[in-house]
């Protein structure tokens, strides 16, 4: 086992939206009300002498322009979820440890991501990306990464080096307890080699088990137990706007974003997205919402974030939107599609299912679909539309390039077009080229037909395929064109 | 048959066994082979010089059928044999031309089409104005979980036909368009260059007398007598004869 800690410090000021960015002095508080206390100052409020806790009144003394907000533990905790979604690209073993850290096994991917360097030049590079403040520290056991990510960022140790390298760690990092670390430097220890040196009894008896246990995990001595943190069965996020948006455009980007860390999500849980929802929020009136459903799960992000625009354009927009928020709750496991490995006629630039996707986004949902034949005699009921799901499906489960063919009966001439509704044929047929047909059936559902069909040649050379009722040699209705 | 109001030189018409409607057995044999069918002597400075001669630059009053046509057989012999390639061009609109219905114009593609769908390709057909009869189809051996109808508005037709033709995964792309023009045509043409599709536009008889960018202009008429009856309008890569006629027996 290698474990990373990852460290957010300034989790509290960073999880207050714009708060950390905010050029005055501002600090985000704690305590009950009357005895307010500094958790975290931003660099405006740090310059003036604001640090962390101390009370409320003498901050303001010391910076009377100073802005306090209180410490919001449920974005931080957000915060911290969201992170260990990105950090579970890394590794299947991810653990948050509130108030701000996280812990990322490494050892099953350093080979996949090529050694520790690459990765924390990636995890950095990644961080770096979020604007968030980090630490991290690499070692055998969670607790002592996390000791070493508060005193040294970056330091990786192995097994060896364990004790050796904690001994160096001075008891203020070492993650015991203020009142604890107050009183061993009161007895003149100041590094965790002068504790690890003492004897363990007396120790124990000075400052507690559960103190004892912590030093012990650190040095692996006893075994931890992190809670293995998992992927959220849904994805929803919400970003809401200062000012409201008129227009499409404009909308595109705060979409893009969305689409990006939803597509972000659906990679780390390896599954994909087959419907999803936008959510419009107006300021008065009710918000909209927009439905995007996909035929085949997908989690590409530009392709999501195409298909969700387009399906966007076509909704008006009744107000301004103030907030734009995005819910999945139905995430199947994505199939990738197979391809031929040698596949001659590879020329296309969009695959079926992409353009698919596209032509329903603009067209309707009901817009494209498939032809079925259908065993009945009469010729209306002979077809039916299929929904496009259903023909894909049956075309992938088509083995090789043969279509299943049963063995042919004498089949009897059907016309190409078919008329949505018989009408009647304006002129007597020029000619009769073949027939009559009859088809008299359907007594059982109480649509039962009994015609005569006939080919015929209309004066204009068209071949149309036209009935009459049976036995009877007008009234010639038209059903059908050969075209 | 031979229709003496169009100008054209002295009778080229076939007649074609087409896959019948009615079944009829393929009695009808070409009258006279077609003067316009490639004649390939092999000769030995040709087996020298091929490499020289396949180059586009290079003409010659002999080959009149432009053999770099990437094109699909039209599963007729006698109208493949005056298609330049030998069947319907790839990545080029096909017009067809027709005065009414029930022409025998759609079937005329069933052949291509069943090809197609058989080889897994995708078949598009865009908003057509009647119900494509799905036992016909099936009967004529089109694969019919490779063909997709899609309804398209009429303002959204054009861009739906452009989509499929760019994406390049659908192998045909049937159209009957509500309005076309010469610039909606070439926009056409330039999307099926790209995607490398068959691109079929059904359009009234009258726009014949329309300038055209398609790389092929077909009118299907009835024939006098029964049948029907196709002129070459125009065919890109053909040269030399003017308007030959195929007749089709039905």
């Amino acid at each position: 086992m290698s474990w990373a800690c990852l460290r957010f410090p300034r989790l509290p000021l960073q999880a207050l939206a714009a708060a950390d960015a905010s050029e005055a002095p501002f600090a985000v508080v704690d305590g009950p009300p009357q005895r307010r206390r500094i958790v975290l100052a931003n660099a405006a409020a740090g310059a003036a002498g604001v640090r962390a806790d101390q009370p409320l009144a003498a901050a303001q003394a010391l910076c009377p322009a100073l802005a306090a907000l209180p410490r919001d533990t449920a974005a931080e905790r957000q915060a911290l979820d969201s992170l260990a979604g990105w950090a579970y690209r890394f590794s299947a073993e991810v653990a948050v440890a509130p108030p701000d850290a996280l812990f990322v096994e490494i050892a099953g991917s350093l080979s996949l991501f090529g050694g520790w360097p690459a990765l924390q030049r990636r995890l950095r590079g990644e961080l770096d990306a979020f604007g968030l403040a980090y630490s991290l520290g690499v070692a055998p056991t969670a607790a002592a990464a996390h000791v070493l990510a508060r005193h040294a960022d970056g330091a990786a140790i192995g097994a060896g080096q364990l004790v050796r390298a904690l001994g160096q760690v001075p008891l203020a990092a070492s993650g015991l307890d203020a009142a604890i670390v107050a009183m061993l430097r009161g007895m003149g220890l100041r590094t965790l080699h002068d504790l690890f040196a003492l004897p363990r009894a007396e120790l124990a008896r000075r400052i507690g088990a559960p103190a004892l246990l912590h030093l012990d995990r650190m040095r692996g001595l006893a075994g931890e137990a992190l809670p293995r943190w998992r992927p959220p069965p849904r994805f929803e996020r919400r970003l809401e706007f200062d000012f409201g948006i008129g227009t499409h455009e404009a909308l595109a980007f705060p979409l893009r974003r969305l689409v990006r860390e939803f597509a972000l999500f659906l990679v780390a849980r390896d599954g994909g997205a087959q419907r999803f929802t936008l959510v419009l929020g107006h300021e008065r009136e009710a918000s909209t919402s927009v439905d995007v459903g996909l035929l085949a799960p997908q989690r590409d992000a530009d392709a999501l974030f195409e298909l969700a625009r387009m399906r966007l354009e076509r909704v008006g927009l009744v107000a301004p939107v103030h907030a734009l928020a995005l819910r999945a709750d139905d995430l199947p496991p994505l199939c990738p599609l197979h391809r031929d490995l040698f596949d001659a006629q590879r020329r296309e630039r969009l695959d079926w299912p992409a353009l698919a996707e596209r032509l329903r986004a603009r067209l309707g949902d009901a817009a494209l679909r498939g032809l079925r034949c259908v065993a009945d005699h009469r010729p209306a009921r002979a077809w039916r539309f299929a929904a496009l799901a259903e023909a894909d499906a049956a075309a992938a489960a088509k083995p090789g390039a043969s279509p299943p063919r049963a063995a042919p009966p004498p089949a009897p001439t059907r016309p190409f077009w078919l008329l949505p509704r018989p009408r009647v044929l304006p002129a007597a047929p020029a000619r009769i080229l073949a027939g009559p047909e009859r088809i008299e059936t359907g007594w059982w559902d109480e649509r039962d037909q009994q015609r005569d069909y006939y080919v015929v040649e209309t004066r204009a050379g068209q071949r149309a395929w036209a009935f009459v009722r049976a036995g009877e040699t007008s009234g010639w209705t038209l059903h059908g064109w050969f075209a | 048959m031979f229709d003496a109001s169009l100008p054209g030189p002295p009778e080229t018409s076939v007649f074609v066994a087409l896959p019948d409607p009615l079944r009829s057995t393929p009695a009808a044999l070409p009258a006279a082979a077609p003067r316009t069918a490639p004649s390939r002597a092999p000769l030995r400075d040709e087996a020298a010089l091929a490499g020289v001669l396949r180059h586009p630059g290079v003409w010659r009053r002999g080959a009149a059928a432009a053999a770099s046509v990437d094109a699909q057989p039209t599963g007729l012999a006698e109208l493949d044999a005056l298609l330049p390639g030998g069947g319907w061009p790839r990545g080029a609109v096909s017009e067809i031309l027709l005065e009414h219905d029930g022409l025998g114009e759609c079937r005329l593609l069933l052949p291509a089409l069943a090809a197609l769908t058989q080889a897994r390709q995708r078949v598009a057909l865009i908003a057509p104005p009647y119900v494509p009869y799905a036992p016909a189809l099936a009967e004529a051996g089109v694969d019919l979980a490779q063909l997709v109808h899609i309804d398209a508005q009429a303002a959204d037709t054009h861009w739906t036909a452009e989509q499929c033709l760019r994406a390049g995964c659908c192998g045909a792309v049937l159209n009957w368009l509500p309005e076309v023009d010469y610039r909606r045509l070439r926009r056409l043409q330039l999307a099926a260059e790209s995607g490398g599709a068959l691109c079929f536009v059904f359009r009234p008889a009258a726009a014949a007398r329309e300038a055209s960018p398609a790389a092929l202009r077909l009118r299907v008429a009835a024939a006098d007598g029964g049948g029907t009856r196709i002129e070459l309008l125009k065919c890109r890569g053909r040269l030399g004869v003017a308007t030959p006629r195929v007749r089709l027996r039905a």
